[in-house]
This record gives structure tokens, sequence and C-alpha cells, in this order.
């Protein structure tokens, strides 16, 4: 399909990385290092999948950061799917990436192991039939994700809704971006002078959702796609900016990202949802960087409907995943990793999902 | 978690929903969350769900900037 192949054309990557070769140099003749944050998990995996990392000059780093939902996802919530699975007798439908992220002490592929009743869906409106064809057994869907990932989950209501179903509802884990980028660019321990921004979760939030924060943190910020050409055209643009001392937005992903976004969706989320704090596995409370939903919809909310709490909660204390998510270390600088953290008996959250930053890692850079 | 590709649209059902293509292989894709959907558009799919339709104006383009590239790249130096 010439709209994917042609973006991982590799003469024209090699053109593109000779530009940004040449830009480095100028950087290194002003003694300026490029950290560039890719805050998108699927740019994380992208980056690791074509060995963009080992291309770029020394003097251009790429750090990643924490845009993984389910790196991010607090031990307690998963505690909480837990008790929900084994103690309350309910169905959990979720995105498969979640079945290994560790609880406090287990996760939802030991619960199911142990007779817990979890579906992998692909999509949340599989949830939605399964609770259809099982109208005596009672659903919940995993609600994590960021904004991309919202709107297909919160149709979950709009759909049980239209089937008069009320068998179904949701644990939402919901995280917003923007606060994220705040937070990171007010933590004196990130030290990144420009950012390379979400692909898809930008198609929904739109570009102008930058603009005030690009404006007040003077920090160069491109929107690319996740294909290997967006990335470097989107690394290249980056230096550009560095080079000539400029700080703007520049949307490099125009064949998706509107300046306004998805309207539809956008709607959507605010009929449902509305903004609240949300705790950040490793990171910590974000204000307002989470969506929870409103009081109206409390019949759907599967942390109200069975009284549940997806707060507190005790990771294992050694995962540094916290400091890999803000770019502070790397992951091979965690003493357990590719030791007692692997894909297959992960310890912390980013080694489980493949777009966590220790699981890209551990499967094309070691 | 965030990724998704373009799909193109191979059949509008009255149900509201989309059939769409991929490498020849059809996947059905809920398309409430794009207005004005037409046969043949591509839209950008996640976990069974259209979120962009895809600006074959703006991809075009862009594509047309990358052959060139390549094109100046192999004629000024050996792969
Ligand atoms: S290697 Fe494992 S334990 Fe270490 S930071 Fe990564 S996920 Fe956590």
């Amino acid at each position: 399909m010439k709209y994917i192949d042609g973006f991982r054309n590799h003469l024209a990557a090699k053109a593109i990385t000779k530009d940004i070769h040449e830009l480095a140099s100028k950087l290194s003749e002003k003694n300026i290092e490029a950290r560039i944050m890719e805050v998108c998990g699927s740019h994380t995996m992208s980056i690791a999948r074509y060995g963009i990392r080992q291309i770029l000059p020394k003097n251009v780093r790429l750090i990643s950061g924490p845009g993984c939902p389910v790196c991010v996802t607090d031990a307690a919530y998963i505690d909480a799917a837990i008790i929900l699975a084994e103690e309350r007798a309910v169905h959990i439908a979720t995105f498969g990436d979640m079945l290994k992220v560790p609880g406090s002490s287990r996760t939802l592929a030991d619960a199911r192991g142990a007779g817990g009743n979890i579906h992998v869906c692909y999509s949340p409106l599989d949830a939605v039939k399964l609770a259809k064809e099982n109208p005596l057994e009672q659903f919940v869907f995993l609600g994590i994700g960021f904004e991309t990932t919202v709107p297909p989950v919160i149709s979950i209501i709009k759909k049980a809704k239209a089937e008069k179903l009320t068998n179904i509802s949701i644990l939402t884990a919901f995280k917003l971006v923007p606060p994220a980028l705040e937070a990171l660019a007010q933590d004196k321990d990130v030290a990144v002078n420009a950012f390379l921004l979400p692909a898809h979760v930008s198609a929904i939030i739109g570009a102008e959702a930058y603009t005030d924060f690009v404006k007040r943190h003077n920090i160069s910020s491109v929107i690319a796609g996740f294909e290997p050409l967006d990335i470097l055209l989107g690394i290249k643009g980056l230096l550009q900016q560095l080079v000539q001392g400029k700080v703007e937005l520049v949307n490099q992903y125009t064949r998706v990202v509107k300046n306004q976004g998805n309207r539809v969706a956008l709607n959507l989320m605010d009929t449902y949802l509305k903004p609240s704090d949300a705790s950040w596995r490793g990171i910590g409370t974000i204000p307002q960087s989470g969506l929870i939903l409103r009081d109206e919809y409390a019949d759907y909310d599967a942390s109200k409907k069975y009284n549940v709490s997806t707060q507190g909660g005790t990771p294992d204390k050694r995962c540094r995943c916290g400091d890999v998510l803000r770019g502070i270390i790397f992951p091979d600088e965690c003493p357990l990793f590719n030791k007692e953290c692997t894909p297959l008996f992960p310890i912390g959250p980013c080694m489980v999902s493949s777009e966590g930053s220790c699981a890209a890692y551990y499967k094309y850079s070691r | 978690m965030c990724l998704a590709v373009p799909m193109k649209v191979m059949e509008l059902k009255a149900d509201g929903t989309g059939v769409c293509e991929l490498e020849n292989i059809r996947y059905d894709v809920d398309i409430s969350l794009i207005e004005n959907v037409q046969l043949e558009d591509f839209l950008i799919v996640h976990a069974g769900f259209a979120i962009e339709k895809l600006d074959v104006a703006e991809a075009n383009q862009r594509l047309q900037l990358f052959k060139e590239l390549a094109e100046t790249y192999s004629d000024g130096q050996l792969d």
C-alpha cells in the first residue's frame, strides 16, 4: 500500500539522514546537544524497530517519554481489575497488552490462569458484543489510553444505550497528553530541548492544542507521523529550529492532523467525560491529566458500580520506569534490565507493552 | 497503543459502519467519528474505529517529495 510503503523508502531516508548529519555538525560547532523527547510510545517502537537511534549523530539524542498508556497504568488499577474478576465475578474485557502488567503482586494473566473471566479484545465494540450475547453476565472494559483511544472506548456507552444493555461498564484510567507535556516541561530533572509530538493523539486534539504550550515553554516542537520517514523529517525539522535558534510548532503530519482535530471525537469526549487529576505510574499525580465519566453516566462507571478503588497499590520499588519515562535514565541503566526483568517476566510495565521503552530497547537495541 | 493505519473504504453499510481494506484483507470499521465518509476514502483506523480521514492530496505531495529525494540521493552517490 503506497500510503504505508511510500513512507519507508530507504533512499529518501538516507537523503534525510545526510541532512540530519549536516545540521548536527552545525549544532556541535555551537556546542549544542539536541535532546529530543519522543513523547509517544508508538514513536518509541518505530524508532527502535527501524534502528533510527543508531543512524543519528552523537549529539542528537532521542529520549523516550511517558507516552505508552500501558506503562503509566498504576499497580492499583490492575489490582482493582483483579478484584473485579475474582471477587465480584465480573467478566473483564481488555486490550491484550494489559494482561502482563504487574499489579501489586499479580497480573491479569495470573487471574485468568486462576479461573478469572478475562477477554482480550481488538476493538471496544467486541466487549459490547460479548455483553449482548451474555445478558446474565456483567462486563467491565478496561478503559486505558490517551486521546486516540478514548473516543473508541467511550463509544461503548453510546452503543450500550442504543442496545439497552445494562451489563457493561468501563473502569477508566484515561490519560491526556498536554498536561503530561506541561509536567515534563516543568520537571527540572527532564533536560530536553525539543519535542517530537504524537501522531494520532494530535489527530484527535488538533495541532492548535499545543500552540500555547510551545510559546509558554519556548521549546521547539514537531508533530510527526509514525513511519520512519515521518520521524526522520520530524527530527530534521527540530534540528533546523535548534540551528536557527527558532522555536515554533510545526505540523509535519498534515496528511492526518488538522489544526482543530477531530470535532466529532472531541464532542463525544466532552459529552461523557470530565477532566480530573490522574496518577501516572512511576511519575505521580499530574493535575487534570485524566478523564473520568461525568456523574450522569455513573451507571457505566465500574469504579462506582462495584465500589472499587484504583488508588494506592504497591508496585515493585526496584523498577525505575518512572525515571525511564521522564528520560532521566535509558532502560539499560536500570539494574534489573535484561536480568530479572525481560518481556517474558516483566517486573515493570515499561517492559510489558511492545511500545514500552524497556521492551523496545530489549527487542531491538541490545 | 496509538498505532493506526490507513485503510481504504470498500463498502458503506446501512447500519452506519464501513468495510475497509488493507493489503487485501477486509475489516469492519466503525466510522461514527468521521463526517462524510465516501467510498474509496482512506481512513486512519485504530481499535476498530476510524479516527481521521487521510488527506490524499497532502499524502501524495509528501510522497512526491520523497521520490525526488530518493532520486537525488541515488544520482549523487552509490548506495
Ligand atoms: S527494566 Fe524492568 S524494572 Fe527496570 S525500569 Fe524497565 S520495566 Fe522497570
